[in-house]
């Protein structure tokens, strides 16, 4: 598995999503914002958590327009594999590669825990590791992870099976509990929570590590 | 040429933010405060003679999230 890393003016989870990678056997390149093009046969985008831009106009708004981000949109496209994971999911959002859009937390306030996910689909690379609703932990820290989305969006997400966890206890007001959701080929993923923040005793739980080596095992014998 | 953009949510996408502003104006004992809804205003200072459509499209590209959000262009 080749995967690339995006890194944006405020990225701070890039560092550990390539670890993660890393760890699952993947050859892992840093990509800067400015650069427009991915390394060749690249087979999987991660576009990483913080506060791109400081969040400046909305949050990912203006890394969704970046140099890079008309290639990540061309990889998609193309059926390139992409994870975005807490700001990379704003950012997927802001890019129209996933639909809806994340909104200040109901609460107000910035929420940083672990907390408890199902996870609602296991037809994906992503999630092929995990049984449908399995129960699994993996950190949040995030200030806008309100997911929204209207209802006829909600209706085709929940008929195409594209909801990949929602949230046993809804932390931030997200419609329908929703914590990830999948795009219609089912090879771009968005989530609040963060999986690379779960690969390490370490870090307190391992839950993450399933996603990642699914991946890996996904992507090479593709 | 100073140009303003306004960006709102779309009625029927809460807005926490405007409800907290709400609920702060009635505990100064403002009374009768049904909604608060909070936006942005953005300032363009253009080339004279931007035309109402080039603005347009800066709203729909950038300026606003039209998912959520909905924009009014005042033109001076």
């Amino acid at each position: 598995m080749k995967a690339a890393v995006i890194v944006f003016p405020g990225s701070n989870c890039d560092r550990d999503m390539a670890v993660a990678f890393e760890r699952a056997g993947a050859d892992v390149a840093m990509v800067w914002h400015k650069d427009t093009s991915f390394p060749s046969d690249v087979d999987i985008v991660g576009v990483p958590g913080g506060f791109s831009f400081g969040d400046y106009l909305r949050c990912g708004a203006i890394a969704a327009k970046s140099p890079i981000s008309s290639s990540l949109k061309a990889h998609a496209e193309r059926g390139g594999y992409v994870l975005g994971v807490c700001n990379g999911f704003q950012v997927l959002t802001e890019t129209g590669l996933l639909p809806g859009a994340l909104m200040r937390n109901a609460n107000l306030k910035f929420i940083c825990k672990p907390v408890d996910l199902t996870v609602a689909t296991a037809a994906s690379d992503f999630t092929s590791g995990y049984t449908k609703g399995d129960v699994i932990s993996v950190p949040v820290a995030h200030h806008d992870g309100n997911y929204n989305v209207d209802d006829e969006t909600l209706s085709r997400l929940r008929g195409e099976d594209r909801i990949a966890f929602t949230y046993v206890d809804n932390p931030n007001g997200s419609t329908a509990d929703i914590a990830g959701v999948l795009s219609d080929n089912r090879r771009v993923l968005g989530m609040m929570p963060h999986p690379e923040r779960a690969v390490d005793d370490n870090h307190g739980g391992t839950d993450g590590v399933a996603m990642f080596r699914s991946l890996a095992d996904g992507l090479v014998s593709a | 040429m100073k140009v303003r953009v306004d960006v709102m949510l779309k009625n029927g996408v809460l807005d926490p933010q405007g409800e907290a502003v709400r609920h702060a104006l009635g505990s100064l004992g403002f009374e009768g405060v049904e909604g608060v809804r909070q936006g942005k205003v953005i300032e363009l200072d253009v080339a004279e003679g931007t035309d109402e459509a080039t603005i347009k499209e800066m709203c729909e590209k950038l300026l606003a999230n039209t998912v959520i959000e909905s924009y009014a262009i005042h033109m001076s």
